[in-house]
Parts: C-alpha cells; sequence; structure tokens
C-alpha cells in the first residue's frame, strides 16, 4: 500500500520500521530537515521536509494515490488539519493522533465530521492497558483476539508454582479443556513453541490463550488470587493518570494519585472529587514510605521521565502486593528493559504504532491478506496471527493430526460463533472461522503459509 | 566496515556482467563470428564464479555511506578489468592495458579509443564495445538494486555513490522501484530512438551501436568516420536523442506522471537547454565564414551535432571539428567542462552544479556590497541545504586537482599542450574526442602506458563522480576506525 505518515518523531519512526518490514511503500513528511534524513538513512523510505498541511507537500508525496494518511505529529491541531486537506484531493484513508482530552472525548463527532477512519489518543490507550492488566494482575502482558473475546495472556512462572517442574503433557488436569500453552521464553530470552516434552522452570514466561473467565479459573487452579486491584497508588498526575483514574474509578477501584504541581493537583480534584489526590515529590523515598506501599495493591510509575519511572517500580516491586505498571516511553533497548524485574511496561507510542498497525493489516485483508489480528511479540521474534478463513483451501476440512504445518508453527486457537476450540489433532478448520496462530516464521499473509 | 556486504555486491556485478556478455554471443551467431565462443565462455564462467559467490546473501545488508562508495568504486574496477578480458582472449586488442582502456571507455561512457581502425574489429566485439555503453550510462549498481531486496535505506548509499549530480534522491519511496522506473525511461527511450534510425533507413546493426552510444552518452562509432557517413536525417536523430539522454531523468518521470508543469519548472532543463541553443547559434555563425559546409541546414546540422555532442559528453562526430575556426573550438572546451544535467546519463561538472558555482559568485559580490545580508543560493526556487553547498566546493575543487595532476602526468609523453589539455578534458568528463593529436579523426593509441592508466583513472572519476575512486586510494577507508 501507499503510505503517507506526517510526523516523524517515535511513533511515526516505529511506524515506519513495521510498515517497511511489511514491504509498504511509505513516504514521510516532516518539518525538521535532519529527522527526515535520518530515517531516509535507516530504511527505504522516501523523505519530504515540510509542513503536512500544505496542499503543495501533500501533492508531492503523492496524495491521490495514497491508501493512507496517517498523521502522527505532536499537535493535535495539526494531525486534524493534515487529515482534512488530504482529505480534499483524496479518497485516502485518514489516521490522525489526538491527544487533547477535549477532542478526545469529541472523537466519534470528529471522526464522523471530518471523515477519519480513526482517531488515537496514546495516553488513553496506555491508561486502558494499565486498567486491564490491574485486573489481572498476574499476566505480565495481555493481548486479545476477536473483538477481546478471546486473550492472550503472558505470566511468569515464580518459585512454589504448582506447574513448576511439571512437562505440558501432564498438565492438562490442571489446564483443563480450554486453555492451551502456545509460547515459552526462558530467562535467557530465547522462545520456544512447545510441544508436550516441554518443562516448566522457574523464571520462565509462558503464554496461554484462554477465554477471558477460564483465565481467571486457570489462576485459581495454580494458586494464584487472580483478585484484581483493589486499590492503586499513581506517581505522576499527566495524561495517562488522568484517563487511568477514570478508568479504574468507573470498575470501582481506590485511586491515589501523587502528582508535584499544586495547580495540577487542584485541576485533578476537580475532575475526581472521590480520588485522594496527595501534593508532593512521588520519587523521594520518605513520601513513599509514608504512603505505606505495602498496605496497596498496586503501584503505577507514570511520571514524565522513564529513568525515574523505572527505579520507582523497582523499589515498589518489592513492596507493592500485586502489580506495578510502568510507563516507558523511549521505544529502543528492548533487551536491557526486559533483562529488569520491571513487572509490566506500558509504552503509549509502542500502543499507538500497534493499535495503527492493526487498522493497516484489516485494510490490507480487503487487498487480499487475510490476516485479521497480528501481535509481535518476544522482541518480534513471534507472531501471533488470527486468520479469517473466508475460503476453501488446501487447509480446510481437514483434521489437524494430518495437516503437515512447519516447524515451530502452532494453531493456538479457532473461533468459531464467537466460541474458542483448543484444537486436538481430530478438530478441523472451516469457511467462516477465525485460526490464531503462534509461531516463530515471520511474515505469513495467508493461512495456507503454516503447511510446510 | 560491512565486507561480506561487499563481496555480495562484487559477486552480484560479476555476474550480471556475464548475463550481459551473452548479447554479444547471439550477435555472433547472427554474424557466425567465431570471436563468439570466446565471449560465451567468459560469460558462463562469471555467471558460475559469481553466482557462486552470492548464493549466500550475508547477515547483515546494512550499507554503510563509506562503505557505498567502497562497493561502488570497486564494482567498477571489476567490471572493467573482467570487461576487458573478451578484446584480449579474441586478439583483437592484444595488449590488457589497451584494452583495459578500451572497456573503462565503454562503461564510462567516455567513447575514446586507442584503435585506429575500428572498421577491422568483429561485429561480436563491435556490439560489447557499444553495448558497454548502455549498461554504463544508467549504472551496473542501479540495475543490481532492482533485484537485490531491501529494507533500510542504506542501500540508497549505492545510488547516491553511482548517479551523477549534487544530490540524487528518490522518485518513489522504494529504491528498487526508483531503479526500476529509470531502467524503464531508459529502455523505451532507447527503443524508440532505435525505431526510428531504422525508419530512416539505418542498417540494424548500426542502429543498434549507435543508440547504444547514444543512450549512454558513450559515442564509440562502428565506422572509422563516426556519424560522418549517415544520412542528414540519422544525423539529426542521433542529434536530437543526444540531447534527451542529457536531461534529468526527474524531468521524464515528471512528464510521465503527468506533471508537466514541474518538470519545465526544473532549473537545470532550463539552462541546459538555452546554453545549447546558445552554443549552437554562435558555433553555426562561426564556422559558416570557414567554407566547410555548403548551405544553411548543412551548418547548422553540423553544428547542432557537435554541441550536442560535446556538452552531453557523448563524443560522436559528423566532422573534424579539430578544422574548426579557434572561436568554435573553445566553445567546444567549455561544453566539455559544463557537460549533460544532474540524473543524466551523461558526465562532466553537470549544470546544476555550475549553476550553483555561478550563483555563488553572485552571492559574494552580493555580500561585498551588502555585508550584513542574509541571503541563500536558491535552486529550483528552495534554497540550497548547507551539506550540499560543501560537498559541492569539495567537488569541484577534487575536480579541478585531478585535471591538473592529470595533465601534468600525461605531459611526459611529449604531446602539446592542446593535446594533453583535451586529452585529460575528454577523459574526465567521459566525452571521448579531443583535439590536435586526440581529435575527432585522431584516437589515444599513441600514449604511453603509464598515460593510458591515468586516463583510465581519469574515466572511472569522472563517470563515479571522483569520490568513490577517490576513496579506494583513501588508505583509511581500509583501516577499522
Amino acid at each position: 500500500m501507499q503510505i503517507v505518515i506526517i510526523g516523524c518523531g517515535k511513533v511515526g519512526k516505529t511506524l515506519v520500521a513495521q510498515l517497511v518490514a511489511e514491504n509498504h511503500n511509505i513516504t514521510v513528511i516532516d518539518t525538521n530537515p535532519e529527522v527526515v534524513e535520518d530515517i531516509t538513512e535507516l530504511y527505504d523510505v522516501l523523505g519530504i521536509v515540510g509542513n503536512g498541511t500544505s496542499n503543495q507537500i501533500l501533492q508531492s508525496a503523492d496524495i491521490e494515490h495514497t491508501d493512507v494518511l496517517i498523521a502522527v505529529t505532536d499537535r493535535d491541531e495539526v494531525n486534524l488539519l493534515c487529515c482534512v486537506i488530504a482529505k480534499q484531493k483524496s479518497a485516502c484513508h485518514t489516521i490522525a493522533r489526538v491527544r487533547n482530552p477535549i477532542y478526545s472525548a469529541e472523537r466519534h463527532f470528529l471522526r464522523h465530521e471530518l471523515q477519519l477512519s480513526l482517531t488515537i489518543n496514546p495516553e488513553q490507550e496506555a491508561a486502558r492497558e494499565i486498567a486491564r492488566l490491574l485486573q489481572f494482575p498476574n499476566a505480565v502482558e495481555i493481548d486479545s483476539f476477536a473483538q477481546d473475546r478471546i486473550d492472550m495472556l503472558r505470566f511468569r512462572i515464580m518459585k512454589n508454582s504448582p506447574l513448576e517442574g511439571k512437562a505440558l503433557r501432564d498438565l492438562s488436569p490442571i489446564l483443563g479443556g480450554n486453555i492451551l500453552v502456545c509460547m515459552a521464553g526462558t530467562e535467557n530470552g530465547s522462545v520456544v513453541i512447545p510441544d508436550g516434552n516441554y518443562v516448566v522452570k522457574v523464571g520462565d514466561t509462558l503464554t496461554i490463550i484462554a477465554m477471558p473467565g477460564e483465565a481467571e479459573k486457570f489462576f485459581n487452579r495454580i494458586g494464584i488470587t487472580t483478585n484484581r486491584a483493589k486499590n492503586t497508588i499513581i506517581i505522576g498526575g499527566g495524561g495517562i493518570s488522568y484517563y487511568l483514574t477514570e478508568f479504574l474509578l468507573k470498575m470501582g477501584t481506590e485511586v491515589k494519585i501523587i502528582e508535584q504541581n499544586k495547580a495540577r493537583c487542584e485541576e485533578l480534584n476537580e475532575l475526581f472529587p472521590s480520588a485522594v489526590i496527595d501534593c508532593g515529590d512521588g520519587s523521594s523515598q520518605e513520601l513513599l514510605n509514608a504512603e505505606h506501599l505495602e498496605t496497596m495493591d498496586s503501584l503505577v510509575a507514570c511520571t514524565g521521565i522513564d529513568e525515574v519511572n523505572a527505579i520507582l517500580s523497582l523499589y515498589a516491586r518489592k513492596k507493592v502486593r500485586k502489580k506495578v505498571v510502568t510507563k516507558l516511553n523511549h521505544v529502543e533497548f528492548d533487551d536491557v528493559i526486559d533483562s529488569l524485574d520491571l513487572d509490566s511496561v506500558v509504552n503509549p507510542r509502542k500502543l499507538t504504532a500497534q493499535k495503527i498497525l492493526q487498522y493497516i493489516r484489516a485494510m490490507n485483508n480487503s487487498m487480499g491478506s487475510n490476516v485479521e489480528t497480528l501481535y509481535r511479540l518476544m522482541n518480534g521474534k513471534v507472531e501471533a496471527l488470527a486468520f479469517i478463513i473466508q475460503k476453501a483451501s488446501p487447509v480446510t476440512g481437514v483434521r489437524l493430526a494430518d495437516l503437515r504445518t512447519k516447524q515451530n508453527t502452532l494453531i493456538a486457537g479457532i473461533i468459531r460463533g464467537g466460541r474458542l476450540i483448543i484444537p486436538g489433532g481430530q478438530d478441523t478448520i472451516e469457511v467462516g472461522d477465525s485460526v490464531i496462530v503462534v509461531t516463530t516464521n515471520l511474515g505469513f499473509v495467508d493461512i495456507s503459509d503454516i503447511l510446510d | 566496515m560491512n565486507y561480506s556486504m561487499i563481496r555480495f555486491i562484487l559477486a552480484w556485478v560479476l555476474k550480471v556482467e556475464g548475463v550481459l556478455m551473452l548479447l554479444p554471443c547471439i550477435i555472433s551467431l547472427i554474424y557466425r563470428d567465431p570471436e563468439g565462443k570466446v565471449y560465451l565462455l567468459l560469460a558462463l564462467a562469471a555467471m558460475l564464479v559469481g553466482g557462486l559467490i552470492s548464493a549466500r546473501r550475508p547477515k547483515n545488508m546494512e550499507l554503510y555511506p563509506k562503505d557505498g562508495f567502497v562497493a561502488v568504486g570497486l564494482s567498477w574496477v571489476l567490471l572493467s578489468a573482467y570487461g576487458a578480458l573478451p578484446f584480449v582472449f579474441t586478439g583483437e586488442i592484444p595488449s590488457y592495458v589497451d584494452a583495459f582502456f578500451e572497456i573503462v571507455s565503454g562503461f564510462t561512457t567516455t567513447g575514446s579509443s586507442i584503435l585506429s581502425d575500428v572498421e577491422a574489429l568483429s561485429h561480436t566485439t563491435l556490439l560489447w564495445r557499444s553495448f558497454s555503453h548502455w549498461v554504463g550510462g544508467m549504472g551496473v549498481l542501479v540495475f543490481i538494486l532492482m533485484m537485490i531486496p531491501s529494507q533500510n535505506g542504506s542501500h540508497m548509499n549505492l545510488m547516491k555513490a553511482e548517479s551523477p549530480g549534487p544530490e540524487v534522491s528518490k522518485f518513489v519511496p522504494k529504491v528498487r522501484n526508483t531503479a526500476r522506473i529509470l531502467y524503464r525511461l531508459y529502455l523505451i527511450m532507447t527503443v524508440v530512438q532505435i525505431v526510428l534510425l531504422l525508419a530512416a533507413g539505418m542498417y540494424w546493426f548500426d542502429a543498434l551501436c549507435i543508440s547504444f552510444g547514444t543512450a549512454g552518452t558513450g559515442g564509440f562509432g562502428i565506422l572509422n568516420s563516426s556519424c560522418g557517413s549517415y544520412t542528414p536525417a540519422q544525423q539529426w536523430i542521433i542529434t536530437v536523442f543526444m540531447i534527451a539522454f542529457g536531461v534529468n531523468f526527474s524531468f521524464y518521470y515528471l512528464l510521465k506522471i503527468r506533471r508537466p508543469k514541474d518538470a519545465f519548472k526544473m532549473e537545470e532543463v532550463r539552462y541546459y537547454i538555452i546554453i545549447i541553443l546558445l552554443a549552437i547559434g554562435v558555433i553555426a555563425w562561426n564556422i559558416s565564414g570557414s567554407g566547410m559546409y555548403h548551405g544553411v541546414e548543412e551548418t547548422v546540422r553540423a553544428s547542432a551535432f557537435q554541441v550536442g555532442s560535446i556538452i552531453t559528453t557523448t563524443g560522436f562526430s559528423t566532422t573534424d571539428f579539430d578544422m574548426w575556426p579557434t572561436l568554435s573550438k573553445t566553445i567546444l572546451v567549455g561544453l566539455m567542462v559544463i557537460g549533460a544535467c544532474a540524473g543524466s546519463t551523461g558526465g562532466g561538472i553537470k549544470v546544476s552544479r555550475f549553476v550553483i558555482c555561478l550563483k555563488s559568485v553572485k552571492q559574494a559580490i552580493y555580500a561585498i556590497a551588502h555585508p550584513r545580508a542574509v541571503r541563500k543560493i536558491r535552486m529550483d526556487g528552495h534554497p540550497v541545504p548547507e551539506n550540499i553547498m560543501r560537498s559541492l566546493y569539495g567537488y569541484m575543487v577534487a575536480y579541478f586537482a585531478i585535471f591538473a595532476f592529470s595533465v601534468l602526468a600525461v605531459s611526459v609523453d611529449n604531446f602539446s599542450f592542446e593535446t594533453n589539455f583535451t586529452a585529460v578534458a575528454a577523459t574526465l568528463n567521459n566525452i571521448g574526442p579531443g583535439l590536435a593529436q586526440v581529435g575527432p579523426t585522431q584516437n589515444f593509441g599513441g600514449f604511453s602506458i603509464f598515460s593510458k592508466l591515468v586516463l583510465s583513472f581519469d574515466m572511472l572519476a569522472g563517470r563515479l563522480e571522483l569520490f568513490p575512486l577517490l576513496m579506494i586510494f583513501y588508505p583509511k577507508t581500509w583501516k577499522n576506525c
């Protein structure tokens, strides 16, 4: 597809990296010549220096023949204007990053009136993700398929877990029939798609696939209390905290926010009378001690500085009862961050990029590929894809036991009529199903790619 | 430096050269030339060796800017070194240095020859010579870029190093697709010329070779008289196409995507056309008094053909312009240095560099009159970025330094100053013939081996715009730091 990306900040760069890997034709527009030069050195894209709201610049990016325009500059108004102007000359889909809560609250109106295909609010996305994690404190990461009806949860095996030292084939009484272990990451960073002989070790992160209710029962069975966090302390009162508080209060979680800026504290208090707002430096140890972290279920570190967040989390990890979530803005140094014992990490920019990518992949569906959802997991070593089976193929109607699939490829789930079927050898894939595939062979575009 | 990637690229160059050598093989079948066997064996050997070495793709496909330059420089040396072999093995040019000079002259689209009797060559070799122009014109690495898939932007470094002009940009987001567009335009224009020449009654083999020479702005003729014995209509067709291939290819791309307004706004193309028209006018007036030509048409045709041939650095000739009055000869030498447009197949300094340099002179004068004024040099309405200006000045200094040292080195052979000066001008700018001893009816065969190597270096340096070749000889390139 022809894609134009306006704004080459961190989100822009993450998008370019992913979209180039998926073989799209990309033109980037930014007002800063150095940024444009950098990105064209790194990736095979066309760079244009200029303001994306200018019709002339959009013309030189060949906007008439563009399929998608993505505006991710740091200013909402610019993003919206880019989309509106592009729409005048082109039938392209438009995606705008909109952060201001005022616009965000009116996003349905904006989307309709300005004919936007998608608006995305990184802070809200991050808040939603954090809220989800606080509901499921045991999972490190949660991804969902089939319109949130199927969850993929990653969790770490702690000492004394009943799973420790057992081979997967012996786990069926614990797992039950509705859950499948589809991926295992060892402590040193390698990833395997496990078979029945895989022995679970302490420090592994296992990924299971399940319907949301089933996952909860499973965690109960293996002795991990899945009770969601009942109270939360949020360090930093920025945009994410605002949205997160909104979500959490709705869910009935008690919220305490520590924010340094007095004016902001007052503002937050006006917005959320039921939340406790403390004015003070959340990164000071005395203040945290005074808050009695050991009585808290969870802590969310989302100040504006990554380093502070990381250190806060490492400190809180030992005290807080259930869950620590760290917000990080940097998208690089994945390996280093993984090696820290941070519990869950939420990256608003990555989430934004992922959401946009999903939209673009869905667009690609109508243009041939039938990937419905795609997640890159474990630092991009593994892909989990959901395929929609639109027509009969060599894969359909054959018992799975008789399919010769590629190595390290697992059919992890079949979704039929909204229900998840954990596939066994006797099951078949039928037209109309969604099929979830987990694989280390990257770049599948069609379900028949799973065949050897 | 990423040595395994450079090895991979060099292997690809060898492989592609092998495939290209199959074209002369086909011609040898038609003419039943015994030389065909040599070409076939060399082609197979190149494909085999290149294929084996490039079979395994390097893990790290990234090319740092330095690697790009070195890869391009080495590729062209390899291309020439191997391309010279058929001349030697067929016995048609027994000395390897002569053969090397001849094929470098071919690939760099120069068209200078060491041969005194071209007509004695077999058809197979004539075609290989002319075909080397066509390959060298657009560039062999641009050709390879069409085939190597890339995700990172670093492969653009290859294109930057090989394509002429101060600023190389892509037409479309992917390098690969840009390379395809370039070669498609190039191929279409070449085919159109062949068809037109056939329609004007030219023999098919001549039409093929002359079109290859025109497209690459090369200039190897296949007759001793170069283009002098072709009919006026044929000469006009060649003139128009020479000038057309000297135009920046962005111009044609803009026409193709139906943005003619932007195409004709290109400042470089405008200056290029103005310079050509002026030169044709002045020379036609100047030579009309010499009594060499009869009638206005013949005078203008001689003037236009020579001007088109020299400014685009093709180097065909229809007349012995060494006999022209001094004013005309001086204008021609001036055109040699200016050269064609950036982003074309032509050589020389390039019109755009020349225009920017003149503008910076104007700027300097303006700055004396208004010491505090802030004013940027503009091209096509946009300010020229600082880094482009810097590399342009570097280029100009390097150009004249190489020019001066080459004239000095060639002087050892004790020819006249005019000969030495124009010999260097003709090779460094990839033109072909110079004046006096290396004039259109003469050749470079009289130079010593040392001079031939110096001039071969000049040709490669000129085609690759100096720096890729200088990089190879810069000792620190080969140190890891």
